[in-house]
C-alpha cells in the first residue's frame, strides 16, 4: 500500500452520489472525458495519492489528493447503452474533479 | 534507475507515451491530421522520439544501455503466469483469498517469495456469479505489468479501449464470452494510481483439480476479465 490514508473526516463515504465536475482538463488529466459531467456514486475511498498532473512535470505532486473507485450506471454514461440493466463503469477519480450531489451527506 | 525500481518507472513511462500518442494536438499537419488508427504515422514518430530520448540518456549517464537492457530483460520475464498461481491458490485456500483482496501486493510477495515493489496500488477484482470485472485504461495502456508483464497489443490499441466502455457486451462475445443480462458487467477504467486483476470464477467440474492444475485453467484473459477461466476439459 502506498496510499496515504486521509485525515479523518476529509473524505466521501463510500455510497455518496457525486457528479463528475465538468471543467478544462489541467495537462495529464486522469479524469476520462465520458465521465465529465456524469452522475455516479462513491464506491471506495483508496487513499492519498501524489497529483499526477503535477508529478507529469517533475513537480512534488502535492498537495496530495484523495483518490476515489466511483462507480456510475452505464445508463446514466450512455443514454442509449443495450447491455444489462445492472452494468457499471468504475473509474478512479481524485477528489478535485468530484462534487457531492446537492443534498448529500459529506 | 535501479532494477528494484524499475517497474513503476516502466509503468509510467508507458503511460505517458500513450498519452502523448493520442494527444493529436502538434504533430505539423494542420491540414491532414492522421486518423487515430494511423499506426504507422504513430509508429515512425515514436520510434524517433524514443531513439532521441534514450541516446540523449545515455549521453547523459542518466540510464546507461546496460541498465536499459537489463530492465527489458526483467520486463521480459514477467509473464502472466504468476497470476495464474496466485488465483489457483485464491480458489483453493479461503483465508489466502481473504487476504489477497485485503492486501494485495504484501500478500503476493509473502506467499511466492516475490520481492515486487510499485508506488501503484495493485487492487484485486473478484468475480462472482453476479459481477464479471472486465479491465479497461481508456486514457492510455495502464496495466498491471508488476503481475502479467507487457500488455498484450489489442489492450493497448483504440479499437479496444475506446469501446469496451461503451459496449462491453459486445467486446467481451468477439473474445468468446457471453454473459447473461442479470449479471452486472462492470468495467473498470484504469484512470489513476490503481492496477486491477480480475480474479476469475472457478470453472465448475474442477473440485478435485490440484492447485498446479487449476493456474493452467487461469489465462491472461481471465485476468484482465475478456474472458473466462477454461474449462478443465476444453
Amino acid at each position: 500500500m502506498n496510499a496515504i490514508e486521509p485525515r479523518p473526516g476529509h473524505a466521501l463515504a463510500a455510497g455518496t452520489p457525486v457528479v463528475i465536475l465538468k471543467k478544462p482538463p489541467e495537462a495529464h488529466c486522469r479524469t476520462p472525458f465520458y465521465l465529465r459531467g456524469v452522475k455516479g456514486e462513491i464506491a471506495e475511498v483508496r487513499g492519498c495519492f501524489r497529483d499526477p498532473s503535477l508529478l507529469a512535470f517533475h513537480k512534488p505532486g502535492l498537495p496530495m489528493r484523495v483518490l476515489y473507485r466511483v462507480r456510475f450506471k452505464q445508463k446514466d454514461v450512455w443514454p442509449n447503452y443495450s447491455g444489462g440493466p445492472n452494468d457499471t463503469v468504475v473509474a478512479d477519480i481524485f477528489e478535485h474533479w468530484i462534487d457531492p450531489m446537492p443534498g448529500a451527506k459529506t | 534507475m535501479s532494477t528494484s525500481h524499475g517497474t513503476h518507472h516502466h509503468d509510467h513511462d508507458h503511460d505517458h507515451d500513450h498519452d502523448h500518442d493520442h494527444d493529436h494536438g502538434d504533430h505539423g499537419h494542420p491540414h491532414a491530421p492522421p486518423a487515430p488508427d494511423d499506426d504507422d504515422h504513430y509508429d515512425r514518430y515514436e520510434v524517433l522520439l524514443q531513439t532521441a530520448i534514450r541516446q540523449l540518456l545515455d549521453e547523459k549517464g542518466i540510464i546507461t544501455a546496460d541498465e536499459l537492457h537489463r530492465q527489458i530483460d526483467y520486463q521480459d520475464s514477467l509473464t502472466p503466469a504468476i497470476g495464474g498461481k496466485i488465483v489457483a491458490k485464491a480458489w483453493m485456500d479461503p483465508e489466502f483469498k481473504k487476504k489477497l483482496i485485503a492486501d494485495p501486493l504484501k500478500t503476493i510477495n509473502a506467499s511466492f517469495e516475490l520481492d515486487i515493489t510499485t508506488p501503484l496500488d495493485l487492487v484485486v477484482l473478484e468475480n462472482t456469479p453476479q459481477v464479471h470485472n472486465v479491465v479497461v485504461c481508456t486514457l492510455c495502456s495502464c496495466y498491471p505489468r508488476m503481475l502479467l508483464g507487457i500488455p498484450p497489443a489489442w489492450y493497448k490499441s483504440i479499437d479496444y479501449r475506446s469501446r469496451v466502455v461503451v459496449e462491453p457486451r459486445k467486446v467481451l462475445a468477439e473474445f468468446g464470452t457471453h454473459l447473461d443480462d442479470d449479471v452486472e458487467v462492470r468495467v473498470s477504467d484504469s484512470t489513476a494510481d490503481l492496477r486491477f486483476l480480475v480474479l476469475p470464477n472457478r470453472p465448475a467440474g474442477t473440485e478435485k483439480m490440484s492447485e498446479t492444475e487449476l493456474a493452467e485453467l487461469v489465462t491472461r484473459d481471465s485476468m484482465i476479465g475478456t474472458a473466462l477461466a477454461l474449462n478443465p476439459k476444453a
